[in-house]
C-alpha cells in the first residue's frame, strides 16, 4: 500500500467529548469499589497463609486491578461497544466469512440452565439431551455435506482443517505410507498451509490457471505433474475463494484418488452449496464446516465458532474421541427407547483436538438455525446469498473489474485493474472510504492471488436496497476520487478513529497497560 | 423464510433485471450430475415456538450442576459465579455480531476490549504479554509446546508432569504427533504414594533434563489440586537451557497464589473459563496464552497494541501480524484465526465487574469452602487426602472403595462427588490406587447445606 504524504484540508475534526475516548478500566480512579455483592459467607473463613502452608501465594495485591461499581463497568462496555460496527448495524459484505443474520432465538435457546450448566464429565446418563442434541446436528451436516461420519469438536474452522489432515495423514501412516507433501493451491486461506504444516506436512503450492475463462481455477496439467505417491493429497476449497465452482473437479478427484491422495475441501463457502450440491458427491473425501459463517451463530468479533470436520467411512475409524453414540431406538431395535452414550475408545483415533467436546454452545445455536430454516428454507439460503452477490457482480459490470470471467456462486471478487485511474486510489482506500458510507468494507487483498482484490459476499441477509445502496456509494466514491482524491485517501471521516497508524504499532508493541511512571 | 429480507417476488423482479431466466441457471456451472437434485433430508423448519418447545425439550432431558444435581465436579471445568451484567453486554449486536477486528477504524470497541483483557492476563500471570484469546486450555497448552519448540530449536524432547490434566496431555499429544517431538512423563514426588506431597518430582526432573529437552510443563495447582513449588522447577529447566511452560486451569488460584511469572515461568497458559464463563458441556471456553516479553514474536494468535490516528488519538489495532497464518501462511506460528473473542469478552467484564475487591474475595472463598470440607472430611472414617501438599480449591481424596463405586452410589443420594480419576488416567499412568482417587472441587458456588450433603454421601457410601 502507497503511503501518500500530500496534506490537504482535513475535513472537520470530529467532536472530542468522552462518548469518542473511553478511557481503559485501569485509567478509572480506584475507590476501594466492586461490582459485586457477595452473600454472607456461611462457612468460617480462613485465612489463605495458613490453609495453604507451603504455598507462595501472591504479594502484589493486585493493586492495579480497577475498582470499579456495576454502574461504572455498564456504562464503560456499552461506550466500547458503540465503537464497533456490526452485521446487525450495517452490511458487512467480507468475503469468505459469510457475514449474515444471527438469528436472536438462538442466542435465547443457547441460555437455558439444562445446557448452560452441563458439567462436561458428567456421566452420559445426565447429559441426554444434549447428546441427542449433538447427534441430530451430525446427522444434519452428515446429510448436507454427503458425509458418511464426522466430528463436531474442532472449536473452529482452523482446528477442523488440522483435525482433518490429521485423518488423511493418520490413514495413510495405517496404510505404511509415510508421505511428505500437501498440495495446496496458491489462492488458498492462510489457514490451509498453516495447518498442513501442524500435521508434520510441507506445503507445496499447486498454481491456478493465469488467463482465459477458467482464469483463478485448479491448473489440472500442473497438478497432475505434482500429484504422485510422495503427495498425501490436495486441500481445495470449492467453490474456490473467487466464488467459482472448480469446472474440472471431478477430474481433480480423479487425478488426486489415482495417486492414493486424499482431498480436503475447506467448507467456508458451503453457502454456496447447501441443498444445491455435497462434497462428498462431487469426490472429496473430508471437509470441515464453519458453523459461524454458513450456520449463522454470531462471529462475536472473532468467535467462538465451531469447525466441525465430516469424512467418508474410509477415513471414520481415525475420527476424534470422543464420539456420540446412540443406541436403540431404530425400526429393528425392537421399541427400545434411544440412549447416547459417548465412545472413547477408538484405537486409530487422532486422539482429542478439544479440551473436552469443543464448542457446545455454538452447536446448539447451529441447530436452532438449521431447524427454522428446513430442508427448503436452507435452498432458499443458499439460493438467495447466490443470487445476491450475482446482483452485486452485475450492477458493478463496468464500475468495477471482476476478478474472473467465470460464473461466481455466493461471493464476487473485483481485482484493482483500472481502479488506480480515479485519482490513484487504491483498493484499501476505497475500502476505508466505504465506511464513511454507512457499510463494513469487503475483504481486502485476499485472495492473495488477484491484484488489489476486493472480496465482496452479501449472504442472503441483505436486502436489495442495501446492495443497490453499496453500488451507489461505489460509484459515487469512484467520482469524488476522481475529482477529489485526498478525500478518499484519508478515510474514513466519520468512524470513531482515522486511519491507525500500524506500523508504529508494530515497531514498537505497546501490547498492555502499564500505570504511569 | 422469515430471516431472508429478498423474497419470492424480489428474487423474481432481481433475476429479471438480469435477464436470468430462472434461479436454477446460478447454477449452472456446477455439472449437472453433482447437482442434489433430492430435498435434505433435515428437520424443520420451525416457527419460533415451535423452536423454543424442542430446545426446552432437550434441555430437560440433562441435569444441570448446581440446579438439578448437587455437583462438585471439577478437573478443568469449574463452576464459578457469572453476573447478569456480563451477559447482558456481550448480548449487544455490536459485539455480538461483528467480526474480527481487521478494520480497526470501526472496531474500537473490540480492539480495546482486547487490550484490557490482554492487561488483565498480564497482571494476573506476572508475564509481560499476552494474546487475544486461544481455543481452549489444552489447545493452548499444546501450542505452548509448539512455541517451545521454536524457541528452543533442535531440542526435541518434552516433559509433562504426569500431574497434567490427562486430557491436556492427550490434546498435546494430538498437535505433536507428526511434528518431530518426544514427550516423556515426569512423575510425582516419591512415585505419588500415601502421604507423599502429590508434586511434581523435583529431583527426577533435574535428572531427567539434558541439552535434548525444549521444555518442562507442569501445572499449577496439578490436576490433583496440589499447589506445586515452582521456582525450583523454573530454575532446574533454565539451568539446562529449557523453558518452563505453566500450565493453569483453573485461573481463579491466579487471585491468590504467586504469579507464575514471578517464580520464573516462561510462557503462561491455561484455562480462564473460571472467569464467569458456563460450564456448557466443554465450551466455548478461554483459553490464554501468556509470556516473556522477548518471546512476543513467537506467540501465536491475535495480539492488540496500542497505537495514534492521522489525529493523534489512542486507538488499537491488531499487531504483529507477520506471525500469522494470512500473512506467513505455513510459516505461521499457528493455525489459529477465528479465538473465542466473545468469550473473553465474558471473562473480561466479570474480571472488571469484580475488580481487585471481588476478585481476592472470591478467591478467598474458595480457599474457606475447601477449609470447611476438608474440616467435616477429618471426621469421615475411611477417606484420607491423598496428598500432603498445599490445596487451593480442589482435592484428591483416597477412597475406601473404588472411586467409580463412590461416584455412582453418591449419584442416588443426588450427589456428583467429584471426578473418578481412573476414568482419565491412562492405566498405569498414575499414582498407585488409581482407582481410588477421587477429585473434588469445591468453589465459591457451593452453599454450606450442599457440602454438607456431599459429606453425608461420603459417609454412607464408605461404610
Ligand atoms: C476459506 C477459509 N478457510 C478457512 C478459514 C478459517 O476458519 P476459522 O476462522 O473458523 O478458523 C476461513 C475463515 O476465516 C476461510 O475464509
Amino acid at each position: 500500500m502507497s503511503q501518500e504524504k500530500t496534506q490537504t484540508p482535513q475535513p472537520a475534526r470530529r467532536p472530542t467529548g468522552s462518548f469518542k475516548h473511553e478511557p481503559l478500566s485501569f485509567e478509572y480512579p480506584r475507590h476501594g469499589h466492586s461490582g459485586v455483592a457477595f452473600r454472607p459467607l456461611d462457612v468460617p473463613e480462613q485465612d489463605p497463609a495458613r490453609a495453604m502452608p507451603g504455598a507462595s501465594l501472591r504479594q502484589d495485591g493486585l493493586e492495579r486491578l480497577p475498582q470499579l461499581s456495576e454502574f461504572d463497568v455498564v456504562r464503560h462496555f456499552t461506550r466500547l461497544s458503540m465503537y464497533n460496527v456490526a452485521i446487525d448495524s450495517a452490511m458487512y459484505p467480507l468475503g469468505s466469512c459469510t457475514m449474515k443474520y444471527n438469528p436472536r432465538i438462538n442466542e435465547t435457546v443457547a441460555r437455558l440452565p439444562g445446557f448452560t450448566g452441563m458439567h462436561p464429565l458428567q456421566p452420559d446418563g445426565l447429559s441426554q439431551g444434549l447428546l441427542e442434541l449433538m447427534h441430530i446436528l451430525l446427522e444434519a451436516l452428515k446429510e448436507i455435506t454427503g458425509f458418511a461420519a464426522g466430528t463436531l469438536q474442532p472449536a473452529a474452522g482452523a482446528q477442523g482443517e488440522l483435525t482433518g489432515v490429521l485423518l488423511i495423514r493418520s490413514a495413510l501412516e495405517a496404510r505404511g505410507e509415510h508421505r511428505r507433501y500437501m498440495l495446496v493451491p496458491d489462492s488458498a486461506h492462510g489457514t490451509n498451509p498453516a495447518s498442513a504444516h501442524l500435521a508434520g506436512f510441507q506445503v507445496r503450492e499447486v498454481r491456478s490457471i493465469k488467463d482465459g475463462p477458467a482464469k483463478g481455477t485448479v491448473d489440472t496439467a500442473h497438478l497432475a505433474e505434482m500429484m504422485d505417491t510422495e503427495v498425501a493429497g490436495l486441500m481445495l476449497t470449492n467453490p474456490n475463494t473467487l466464488g467459482v465452482f472448480e469446472p474440472e473437479i471431478v477430474r481433480i478427484a480423479e487425478i488426486v484418488h489415482a495417486k492414493g491422495g486424499y482431498i480436503y475441501c475447506d467448507g467456508a463457502n458451503m453457502n454456496a452449496q447447501v441443498g444445491i450440491t455435497r462434497p462428498a458427491d462431487y469426490g472429496m473425501d473430508v471437509i470441515h464446516l464453519n458453523l459461524h459463517k454458513t450456520f449463522s451463530t454470531p462471529h462475536g468479533g472473532g468467535g467462538p465458532g465451531a469447525g466441525p470436520c465430516l469424512c467418508t467411512a474410509e477415513l471414520e475409524p481415525f475420527l476424534p474421541v470422543p464420539r456420540v453414540v446412540k443406541e436403540g431406538g431404530e425400526k429393528d431395535s425392537g421399541g427400545k427407547e434411544p440412549s447416547y452414550r459417548l465412545e472413547w475408545n477408538a484405537p486409530q483415533s487422532i486422539g482429542k483436538v478439544a479440551t473436552f467436546h469443543g464448542n457446545v454452545g455454538i452447536m446448539v445455536r447451529a441447530l436452532s438455525f438449521i431447524l427454522a430454516m428446513g430442508p427448503a428454507g436452507l435452498r432458499e439460503m443458499t439460493e438467495t446469498a447466490v443470487l445476491n452477490a450475482v446482483y452485486l457482480r452485475h450492477m458493478l459490470k463496468g464500475v468495477l473489474k471482476a476478478s474472473t470471467e467465470a460464473p461466481t456462486l455466493h461471493e464476487v471478487v473485483f481485482s484493482d485493474e483500472g481502479l488506480a485511474t480515479h485519482g490513484g486510489i487504491n483498493t484499501m482506500e476505497l475500502a476505508k472510504r466505504l465506511m464513511d458510507y454507512g457499510f463494513h468494507p469487503p475483504t481486502v487483498y485476499f485472495p492473495l492471488t488477484v491484484p488489489g482484490a476486493l472480496m465482496v459476499e452479501p449472504t442472503e441477509s441483505e436486502p436489495r436496497a442495501e446492495l443497490d445502496r453499496f453500488v451507489e456509494a461505489i460509484k459515487a466514491i469512484l467520482a469524488e476520487a476522481d475529482t477529489n482524491p485526498e478525500l478518499v485517501k484519508t478515510a474514513p471521516h466519520s468512524a470513531p478513529r482515522t486511519r491507525l497508524d500500524e506500523t508504529r504499532a508494530a515497531r514498537k508493541p505497546v501490547l498492555r497497560w502499564t500505570p504511569p511512571e | 423464510m422469515r430471516y431472508i429480507p429478498n423474497n419470492a417476488p424480489v428474487r423474481e423482479d432481481m433475476l429479471r433485471q438480469m435477464g436470468i431466466p430462472e434461479i436454477g441457471e446460478l447454477f449452472r456451472s456446477i455439472p449437472e450430475q453433482l447437482q442434489y437434485k433430492r430435498s435434505l433430508e433435515v428437520p424443520g423448519p420451525l416457527a419460533e415456538d415451535e423452536q423454543l418447545d424442542l430446545f426446552r425439550q432437550l434441555s430437560e432431558k440433562n441435569l444441570d450442576q448446581g440446579h438439578a444435581l448437587n455437583s462438585f465436579l471439577g478437573a478443568g471445568a469449574y463452576r464459578h459465579a457469572s453476573y447478569l451484567v456480563a451477559d447482558s453486554l456481550l448480548q449487544r449486536g455490536e459485539f455480538l455480531t461483528a467480526y474480527t477486528p481487521y478494520q480497526p477504524e470501526i472496531s474500537q470497541g473490540t480492539l480495546q476490549a482486547i487490550f484490557e483483557f490482554q492487561t488483565f492476563m498480564t497482571m494476573l500471570t506476572g508475564m509481560e504479554v499476552a494474546n487475544a484469546s486461544m481455543y481452549d486450555g489444552a489447545s493452548a497448552c499444546a501450542e505452548a509446546v509448539l512455541m517451545a519448540d521454536r524457541l528452543k530449536n533442535g531440542r526435541q524432547r518434552v516433559l509433562l508432569a504426569q500431574s497434567l490434566h490427562p486430557l491436556y496431555r492427550e490434546v498435546v499429544r494430538t498437535h505433536t504427533r507428526f511434528m518431530g517431538l518426544e514427550l516423556d512423563t515426569l512423575g510425582l514426588e516419591g512415585g505419588g504414594a500415601p502421604g507423599s506431597s502429590g508434586r511434581v518430582d523435583a529431583a527426577a526432573l533435574k535428572s531427567a533434563l539434558g541439552d535434548d529437552v525444549a521444555c518442562v510443563v507442569v501445572q499449577q495447582p496439578n490436576f490433583f489440586g496440589v499447589v506445586e513449588d515452582l521456582a525450583p522447577l523454573a530454575e532446574a529447566a533454565h539451568s539446562a537451557g529449557a523453558l518452563l511452560i505453566v500450565v493453569v486451569n483453573e485461573a481463579l488460584s491466579l487471585a491468590l497464589l504467586e504469579p507464575p511469572g514471578a517464580a520464573g515461568a516462561d510462557i503462561v497458559v491455561g484455562e480462564a473459563m473460571s472467569f464467569g464463563v458456563p460450564l456448557y458441556f466443554g465450551g466455548p471456553y478461554l483459553g490464554f496464552m501468556a509470556a516473556r516479553d522477548e518471546f512476543k514474536r513467537q506467540l501465536p494468535g491475535r495480539i492488540a497494541g496500542e497505537t495514534v490516528d492521522t489525529h493523534g488519538e489512542r486507538g488499537f489495532v491488531l499487531t504483529l501480524a507477520t506471525r500469522e497464518q494470512h500473512i506467513r501462511r505455513e510459516k505461521a506460528t499457528s493455525n489459529i484465526c477465528t479465538n473465542q473473542n466473545l468469550v473473553m469478552l465474558t471473562a473480561l467484564i466479570n474480571l472488571t465487574l469484580l475488580g481487585r475487591e471481588g476478585l481476592l474475595e472470591t478467591g478467598r472463598r474458595n480457599v474457606s469452602h475447601l477449609g470447611y470440607f476438608r474440616g467435616g472430611l477429618a471426621g469421615l472414617t475411611g477417606y484420607r487426602e491423598t496428598f500432603g501438599g498445599p490445596v487451593f480449591n480442589e482435592i484428591t481424596l483416597t477412597c475406601p472403595r473404588p472411586a467409580a463405586d463412590i461416584v455412582h452410589g453418591c449419584l442416588k443420594r443426588g450427589v456428583l462427588p467429584g471426578l473418578d480419576a481412573a476414568r482419565l488416567l491412562k492405566p498405569g499412568g498414575g499414582p498407585p490406587d488409581a482407582d481410588r482417587l477421587l477429585v473434588v472441587a469445591i468453589t465459591e458456588t457451593s452453599r454450606r447445606e450442599e457440602i454438607d450433603a456431599l459429606l453425608a454421601a461420603l459417609r454412607e457410601e464408605g461404610k
